[in-house]
């Protein structure tokens, strides 16, 4: 190790970034509701998503009550079913995913752990929220819209989406579902500028990028692949909202409707399939690598171990982000395309296996023969690995043109994204959540009632979505209101539909547990102190615990080491702080 | 969609040269220190608006490429009909040239502290602006008068489409050029013109750009640099 002499260090001077001119709110509205605090507006961000992903969820109880019991419940007809699959998809991914990875946890993150005061556009930042606010707003109105929502599943595929056989087509569903994206995607256009140009510009003092913890690597990486990728979905919904409004034609073929021929003519739907594939691929990995920039990070810290290969995972994050970009086309095998493109883009798909392998390997490498911690942060991040594995796997089978054809619009795709993209980076939020609530509220989740969520909630998805694979290997459709009597479906189909269908139920009360913790803590749980898991990052080490505004004080902190010292031969404590200097740690071990 | 694959192709060049700056082979278990005899590893020393502004000429970029690459998409399908483009559009060119010229020229004052030359330069470049975007919305009119609607051909919506996202741009950069304006004429510090006024030079000439691109497209006279680039392709 490089050993510098505490002499040579000791006249650092503390900020060489300059500081961003600060906001002070007030009042009250300024301080809290229209805040330009990166911190307000994160939790902001994050219980708007979280209050929509509710009703996100209740909509997947719905389904599953029709799926698991056909005929039973009266008040689910097929159109309301299909408007279900929709808005479940939908507000799942985008709504609650993506807002909640970055506008969430990469708000409250980026600023704190690069060492700035701030995001470097705080207004910017504010309107982003509220922009997002209305985003959910518009949606959420089409519930109560005449028709109801659109009922086109969240792929929105025209010409279907917006002809009068699809619920909300030729209602107002498709069109405030349309205005909706086009919004979210100028909110999410402001708040990604910020937390890019944060992480490029306000690192402070030492903070190079091969210093920064991997969580910011994910977000950072993702929120550029989102900037890139989201105006693609941008294009797709003014096209298809003008196909709707002003009766264009970019993606309706000349067709005959109930008899009727229609105002169309001369689009191309196979358009719109490359546009929203286009966002829709690397939109798995804008949800992916956060979810893994997360993790590493929880994983060192809870194993009191350092990352094994870091720049490994830097590079992995870059190379996928980069990768994601050239597979979109994998999910239109059954579209029907040029033979030598199926072959491109499974190759593609396949190549993204390696560096995601890499990444897998070295969190399993970081545990090995770490001192490891069974806190409740540290179940969900063993439980992501195993979950991301399991979905992984079979994302190798589906992408290959020869197996996807025969399963693509079975239930096996549903089990496989369910795993990959809703179950795994759903773990690494509420893991995410249960190791940084200390730092945002100053409190301790209660680890009993932490214990038996993740125990519930782990079990119960593989309980849920293992049984759905095997549905869609016999060739259990997906999107289907009703089985009926088809001959290839065993009535041992319908009993396992039943049973995934109180399971989860039962994982989505389970919830509730986890709902009440955060608010019996906010107010009765242990008080935290700075660093209670005695971790390295920089948001540890704020002088104040929440983190006031301003993050740090007087003057912003100097940046001497990696983000993973655990565990140093030698050193007095099984951590090193990333501000703490190298020649006061060797002299006396302790934090300055 | 070969045009979006170049355009990420030239920002991955882009973001390759500068992680390339970046060390990214150091170890960084085995440096501790504060980091100053390590060249290359500072946060980025430009003001962050500037920085902000390239992340989104890089986000309007991909917009206008997709619209391009769904625009070719549908071309290259038999049945497609290029409608007449409106003489209009050249002199409206004229015109947004013009614009960027006045703006090069207040944002040349604004580095020799001529501040009436800004204000003469931002004027000039907004009023040219506004011509050109009364300019298209006459052309629309030509086009109406002249029998083709929106809804009435592919062509012709995407004619519409393309004239109106990059209208709108620019109409969100006349706000912006309206703020700078409103700064100097209140006698902002010299720094901050001079930064509004480079931010809104950059912006403008990238929308002359991309106007001349769309143009190129829009009246088919890039038809042989677009096939050439195929056939390279394929």
């Amino acid at each position: 190790m490089v050993d510098i002499p505490y002499e040579a260090i000791a006249d650092v001077p503390r900020a060489e970034v300059p500081d961003v001119e600060l906001y002070h709110p007030k009042s009250w509205v300024t301080k809290y509701v229209f805040s330009q605090d990166a911190k307000v507006i994160a939790v902001q961000y994050a219980l708007t998503a979280s209050a929509i992903g509710l009703v996100a969820l209740v909509l997947s109880w719905l389904m599953r009550l029709q799926l698991g019991f056909p005929g039973t419940f009266s008040f689910i007809d097929p159109n309301q079913y299909l408007q279900f699959i929709t808005m479940h998809g939908m507000i799942m991914v985008i709504f609650l995913l993506t807002a909640l990875f970055l506008g969430g946890f990469g708000n409250y993150l980026i600023p704190l752990m690069v060492g700035a005061r701030d995001m470097v556009f705080p207004y910017v930042n504010m309107l982003s929220y509220w922009v997002y606010l209305l985003a959910v707003l518009v949606l959420a109105s089409s519930f109560f819209a005449p028709g109801g929502p659109t009922g086109a599943g969240w792929t929105l595929y025209p010409p279907q989406a917006i002809l009068a056989g699809t619920p909300g087509g030729e209602d107002w569903g498709i069109i405030l579902m349309l205005a909706s994206l086009i919004l979210f995607i100028i909110g999410f256009t402001m708040g990604g500028l910020n937390y890019v140009v944060t992480v490029l510009q306000a690192r402070t003092r030492g903070m190079t990028l091969m210093r920064l913890p991997l969580t910011v690597w994910g977000i950072f990486t993702a929120t550029v692949m989102a900037l890139l990728a989201f105006p693609a979905l941008f294009v797709a919904s003014v096209m298809m909202l003008l196909d709707r409004l002003l009766g264009t034609s970019f993606f309706m073929p000349t067709l005959v409707e109930m008899g009727q021929l229609t105002k169309y003519g001369g689009g191309s739907p196979l358009l719109f399939q490359h546009l929203f594939w286009f966002f829709g691929h690397p939109e798995v990995y804008i949800v992916a690598l956060p979810a893994f920039g997360i993790v590493s990070d929880l994983i060192s810290t809870h194993a009191r171990k350092n990352i094994f290969g870091y720049r490994m995972m830097v590079w992995a994050i870059v190379a996928i982000g980069a990768l994601s970009f050239v597979v979109w086309a994998h999910h239109m095998y059954v579209s029907g395309m040029y033979p030598y493109f199926g072959f491109f883009f499974a190759t593609t798909t396949l190549i993204i296996a390696i560096p995601t392998a890499i990444k897998v390997y070295n969190w399993v490498l970081t545990l090995w023969r770490g001192d490891i911690h069974l806190t409740v942060p540290m179940l969900f991040a063993l439980g992501f690995i195993i979950t991301f594995v399991n979905g992984g796997l079979t994302g190798l089978f589906l992408g290959n043109v020869v197996v996807d054809v025969p399963l693509s619009a079975t239930m096996f795709v549903v089990a496989h994204f369910h795993m990959v993209m809703g179950v795994a980076p759903i773990l690494v939020v509420l893991g995410g959540i249960y190791h940084w609530y200390p730092k945002v509220t100053g409190r301790m989740l209660n680890e009993v009632l932490g214990t038996f969520h993740f125990w519930v909630t782990f079990l119960g998805a593989y309980m849920i979505f293992f049984p759905m694979h095997y549905l869609g290997l016999l060739g259990v459709p997906r999107r289907y209101y009703e089985l009926g009597d088809a001959a290839f479906i065993p009535p041992s189909a319908h009993t396992l539909n039943a049973f995934i269908s109180v399971v989860a139920l039962t994982v989505g009360f389970a919830q509730m547990v986890f709902l009440f913790n955060l608010a019996w803590s906010l107010f009765r749980g242990k008080p935290s102190g700075d660093n209670p898991w005695r971790a390295t990052t920089l948001e540890w080490q704020t002088p104040e615990t929440p983190p006031g505004h301003g993050n740090w004080g007087k003057e912003l902190p100097v940046v001497y080491r990696w983000a993973y010292d655990y565990s140093v031969p030698g050193a007095a404590q099984d951590f090193i702080p990333q501000n703490q200097p190298p020649a006061v740690q060797s002299l006396h071990g302790a934090r300055p | 969609m070969s045009a979006i694959i170049l355009f990420l192709g030239v920002i991955a060049v882009i973001v390759g040269w500068w992680l390339s700056q970046q060390r990214l082979t150091a170890k960084p278990w085995l440096e501790q220190g504060p980091m100053d005899d390590f060249p290359g590893t500072g946060a980025i020393a430009l003001p962050a608006a500037k920085i902000g502004l390239g992340v989104f000429l890089a986000v309007a970029g991909c917009l206008f490429t997709l619209v391009i690459s769904a625009y070719s998409m549908r071309m290259n399908m038999a049945d497609w009909r290029t409608l007449p483009v409106p003489k209009l559009l050249w002199f409206n060119t004229g015109v947004l040239v013009l614009s960027s010229i006045a703006l090069q020229w207040a944002h040349v004052a604004a580095r020799r502290n001529d501040i009436d030359g800004v204000i003469l330069g931002l004027l000039a470049g907004g009023a040219s602006a506004l011509t050109f975007l009364a300019g298209q919305l006459l052309a629309w009119q030509q086009l109406r008068v002249a029998g083709y609607f929106v809804a009435s051909n592919p062509a012709n919506s995407f004619f519409y489409l393309i004239t109106a996202v990059h209208g709108l741009h620019l109409m969100g950069g006349l706000a912006a050029l309206g703020r700078a304006t409103a700064k100097t004429w209140r006698g902002a510090e010299m720094v901050q013109v001079r930064l509004s006024v480079e931010l809104c030079t950059i912006y403008w000439h990238f929308l002359l750009l991309v106007w001349l691109v769309l143009l190129g497209l829009l009246t088919g006279w890039t038809d042989n640099v677009v096939d050439i680039c195929r056939r390279l392709l394929t």
